[in-house]
């Protein structure tokens, strides 16, 4: 029974879209709330130049796109200490590492492969091995965020707090920056590369009028994101449009509804 | 054992040297004031105590186990995150319904468990943050120019409660301040920094010390005089009631001979 869904494309589709809102969802949170929103962007874009040096090395691209995503998420994180100008250094590195990626791709010879699919995702040929690594990546993402939670939040409040408490804020922050290239190497194949940080930062955006701590924030952003790669999906369906690039829409229409709804309770409450 | 001591503490930040060779030391149930002007490292030795700054040279110990409440002088919560005051007391550790109402009402704000911190007067807000540090039950409490921002009636408030905690939970306090009257009356022992200890002791001592002055200079004087004259009157008492009072005296008088040298 089982078995026979998981042939439907539709269906594979679909899973892979609630694996990575159930990961991308909770991270995001965190992005949203420690101002990282330039730092996903860069290991995204980095881990296009993952995606040509596996193909180059014969590779699985998935390895390639986590060891790269990984390799520029943790010099973000180690520069992001040393107190220099970071917007301007993550946008010099978020944009060379796509550049660099685009122009690593086209030197693959023999190997005709799909740029768009890379950059787009391409979620409608999600196998069944695709949506084991997407499932697994996601897990392990959520275990290691429910497990640090608590110190997590305390260093995300205050990196002096945590200390005092006998937290290591440094710790902390390298534990999402592995579960940053974790869940980027196993959204590629859904949203692509350019769309990966939208995933990570609209729903939780989204969820932000709608929660008063922390933990409602987060499960408010993976029902939110859930709902967007559903119908996401369904809707690229109907309209033939591309998966990826629907599922960003169909978030970003959540914002905006949530954010108008909270300017207007906001309004109301003033008279 | 000390709570918390340091030797030789130094801690450069780039080329500038914060602290040079700081000896530090607060055991249990203390009071202890740093005062010394901006850019004197005070902040930088609490958080070197702490462990959020590694010394150039020199060592940090804390005890075992010492368990740290720390406020610090401002807390910028981001707006996108969305925090009550009763999970920001769950921080970093959960806590049960019970002890979060007692914490509550202990700080005055009894009713104020779901409010979002960000909508809290700065009053409030430090009565909270006070209030968390608390939590764990510390053996040192640690306050960085906590009463930054508030008025005098909130400060002086602020710290009465800091003498009511330390008398209900006889944990040791340490304070870094500008409002020296306030927090030097309330003291064991002053702490006079500017990048190295100038002169240290019991606060009439600090008071009257050249190094002392010499930082703080005429700007203090109101200060000084509302402090000198507290002491006066402590001595007069001391004079007075013979018999009673000559423990009192005496005792204090060897304390300043513990505290009272000077590098």
């Amino acid at each position: 029974m089982i078995g026979a869904l998981m042939d439907d494309f539709l269906i594979r589709a679909a899973l892979a879209g609630l694996g990575v809102a159930l990961a991308a969802a909770p991270l995001g949170c965190f992005v949203v709330w420690r101002r990282m929103a330039y730092f996903g962007d860069a290991t995204a874009h980095a881990s296009i130049l993952g995606i040509a040096l596996a193909l180059g090395f014969g590779m699985s691209v998935f390895a390639g796109a986590l060891v790269v995503a990984l390799a520029m998420a943790m010099a973000v994180s180690t520069l992001s200490g040393r107190g220099v100008a970071m917007d301007t250094l993550l946008g010099v590195l978020a944009h060379s590492a796509l550049a660099f990626g685009l122009v690593a791709v086209s030197f693959l010879q023999g190997v005709r492969i799909d740029l768009m699919g890379y950059l787009f995702g391409d979620i409608l040929a999600v196998s069944k091995t695709d949506l084991a690594v997407i499932w697994g990546g996601a897990v392990l993402v959520v275990a290691l965020l429910a497990w640090r939670w608590q110190a997590l939040l305390t260093a995300t409040l205050s990196s002096d707090l945590a200390q005092a408490s006998g937290i290591d804020p440094r710790r902390e922050q390298l534990g999402l920056t592995l579960a940053l290239a974790v869940v980027v190497a196993v959204a590629i194949k859904v949203v692509g590369v350019l769309l990966i940080a939208a995933m990570l930062i609209i729903p939780a955006a989204a969820a932000r009028p709608l929660a008063g701590t922390p933990e409602r924030m987060a499960a408010v952003a993976v029902g939110l994101a859930a709902l967007a790669a559903l119908a996401g999906v369904e809707g690229s369906f109907v309209l033939d449009t591309p998966t990826g690039p629907t599922i960003v829409c169909v978030a970003a229409a959540i914002f905006a509804l949530t954010s108008s709804v909270a300017a207007l309770r906001r309004t109301v409450a003033r008279r | 054992m000390s709570l918390v001591e340091t030797r030789g503490l130094t801690v450069r930040i780039g080329r500038n040297r914060i602290l040079d060779h700081v000896d530090f030391a607060i055991e249990k149930g203390e009071i202890v004031t740093i005062v010394g002007p901006n850019g004197s490292g005070k902040s930088t030795l609490l958080r070197a105590l702490i462990g959020a700054v590694a010394p150039s040279e020199g060592e940090v110990t804390r005890a075992p186990g010492l368990r740290i409440g720390y406020v610090p002088q401002r807390l910028h919560i981001d707006p996108t995150l969305p925090m009550t005051v009763g999970r920001f007391l769950s921080l970093p550790r959960r806590q049960s319904a019970v002890d979060l109402r007692m914490a509550l009402e202990a700080a005055g704000l009894p009713d104020l468990g779901g409010r979002q911190m960000g909508d809290l007067s700065g009053g409030q807000f430090q009565r909270v943050l006070l209030a968390r540090a608390l939590m764990e039950k510390p053996d040192l409490l640690i306050l960085d120019e906590a009463t930054q921002g508030l008025d005098q009636p909130g400060s002086a408030a602020f710290y009465r409660r800091i003498e009511e905690v330390r008398q209900e939970m006889g944990c040791a306090v340490l304070m870094v301040s500008h409002e020296l009257h306030v927090v030097m009356s309330a003291s064991d022992r002053v702490v006079c920094l500017n990048g190295h200890v100038c002169c240290e002791g019991q606060p009439e001592h600090v008071a009257q010390a050249e190094e002392y002055r010499a930082l703080f200079g005429s700007g203090t004087q109101g200060a000084l005089a509302l402090y000198r004259h507290d002491h006066d009157h402590e001595h007069a008492g001391c004079v007075g009631g013979h018999d009673h009072a000559h423990d009192g005296c005496g005792h204090g008088h060897d304390q300043e001979h513990q505290y009272g040298a000077t590098r």
